[in-house]
């Protein structure tokens, strides 16, 4: 059998045996109700009003006709304490289909007559349908549709309620890309990173021996100044060197990965991405051009691309 | 409310219900809803949900509530069909509305088209029916 048909074999059976609320109607679980519902009929609680209205004494809420077989604090904490039931066999093999995720949409309830204290309920649920998948603003899902009969004591049908699920894939929410690592930015190349926001490339310069450094310093590694100011990059330059990166993987970055050590006009190199090349096309010497790229809003990173008109990648 | 007494189209007072944390809480443990998005706020959250919200249960007992409270004690309820929509999560209210959609006079069964509506849009909505035997006043 294939999926589909392993799913609707399960039309038509009942997802479990008949099930006896823990206790009969009473007029404790009655009161705790009608209180928490601010509910304030007096045939609930009241016999002579109860009376009153042509009934024989108090009677239950209509609505709390699912909540007297209801399993329990013990059973619901404990789920592995009862037997599974045909109920976890189709949770099972809808979580096979990837259904996970479970929503009630409809209830309807009809009754055929009013509960009094001392009935003593129990219910069984059959499957009606089980829809084809369908898409939902939730996620894709199939909507299980049963019938749950519930009886007295003496096995006559109290009501009867269709009670409608959607299991569902939930819909897959874009994860926020993570973002680049932060450069580790201080006093001397804060400078360079406020430029790189602006889109400028700069290239720290001596203001004594007038020689070109990078990475920024706050020394000239010529002369020994701490005199400097900076020169814009005119953004020409090759490639002095490159690797490729597959692995280890930062989330922050689409791989593979090209790593260029890019030997500025200027003559100072500086590490950079490559765009609008493969991998297999980036050679040694071949010249590039400056590019910007916006990774997050707090962040402006050169980038380089084959000099020339713009490849088709 | 005699069953002669209603007419089709008839509108029911509006009934504005406060949905706070206690009784979302409450409500769900009087019908023996322990589900821990009915009342443990970080399990609801880590489910994928913004807080707890109401069980079923109660969005059945509340529009009873609703349509009985206007029919009176004599009402004995048929029916209650309902769909779900937005969630009832605590702080919000819920506003429900309803009005006569049909009646059948031999079984002298009125229904009574329901919706509530919280911030974020129809919780509930769908039918109550209810019977009004003869001399129910």
């Amino acid at each position: 059998m294939n999926y589909e048909e392993r799913l609707q074999s399960w039309v038509g059976r009942r997802l479990s045996e008949p099930r006896r609320g823990q206790d009969p109607v009473n007029v404790p679980m009655i009161r705790h109700w009608v209180e928490a519902m601010e509910d304030d009929n007096p045939v609930f609680l009241d016999e002579d009003a109860a009376r009153a209205t042509g009934r024989d004494g108090v009677v239950a809420p209509a609505s709390m006709m699912q909540a007297w077989t209801m399993r329990g604090y013990k059973a619901s904490v404990n789920a592995d304490s009862a037997p599974p039931t045909g109920g976890d066999e189709l949770v099972a093999l809808l979580a096979e289909g990837g259904y996970t995720s479970v929503v009630a949409t409809d209830s309807e309830f009809t009754f055929e007559r009013e509960l009094v204290p001392g009935d003593h309920v129990s219910v069984e649920e059959r499957v009606e349908s089980i829809s084809p998948e369908k898409t939902t603003g939730l996620g894709t899902g199939r909507f299980i549709s049963t019938i749950r009969t519930y009886r007295d004591a003496n096995g006559e049908v109290v009501a009867t309620q269709k009670w409608r699920t959607l299991r569902f894939r939930p819909a897959e929410k874009p994860k926020p890309k993570a973002l680049r690592p932060r450069p580790a930015i201080n006093p001397d190349n804060a400078f360079w990173f406020e430029a790189a926001k602006e889109h400028r490339l700069v290239i720290q310069r001596c203001a004594d021996c007038k020689s070109l450094r990078h990475p920024p310093g706050p020394c000239c590694p010529q002369c020994g100044s701490f005199a400097w100011d900076t020169v814009e990059s005119s953004g020409n330059g090759h490639v002095y060197s490159y690797v490729v990166n597959h692995h280890p993987r930062h989330p922050a970055f689409d791989y593979p990965l090209i790593v260029a050590v890019i030997e500025l006009a200027e003559g100072t190199r500086l590490i950079a991405n490559m765009t609008g090349i493969e991998p297999a096309d980036v050679r040694i010497g071949m010249p590039v051009a400056l590019d910007w790229i916006d990774p997050d809003p707090d962040l402006s990173l050169p980038v380089f691309r084959p000099a020339g008109p713009r490849s088709q990648t | 409310m005699r069953y002669e007494d209603v007419t089709v189209g008839q509108e029911l007072p509006e009934l504005a219900i406060p949905l706070t944390r206690t009784m979302i809480v409450a409500t769900a443990l009087a019908g023996r809803d322990y589900q821990d998005v009915h009342h443990d706020p970080d399990l609801a959250v880590q489910r994928g949900s913004k807080d707890v919200f109401m069980n079923i249960l109660t969005s059945n007992g509340l529009v009873e509530r609703f349509v009985t409270g206007w029919a009176g004690p004599a009402a004995r309820v048929k029916g209650i069909k309902i769909r779900l929509g937005a969630p009832n999560y605590p702080g919000d209210t819920m506003t429900m509305t309803g009005s006569v959609s049909a009646k059948d006079d031999d079984a002298r069964r009125v229904e009574v088209a329901v919706r509530g509506v919280n911030a974020i849009g129809p919780h509930v909505t769908g039918t109550v029916t209810i019977e009004l035997s003869e001399g129910a006043a």
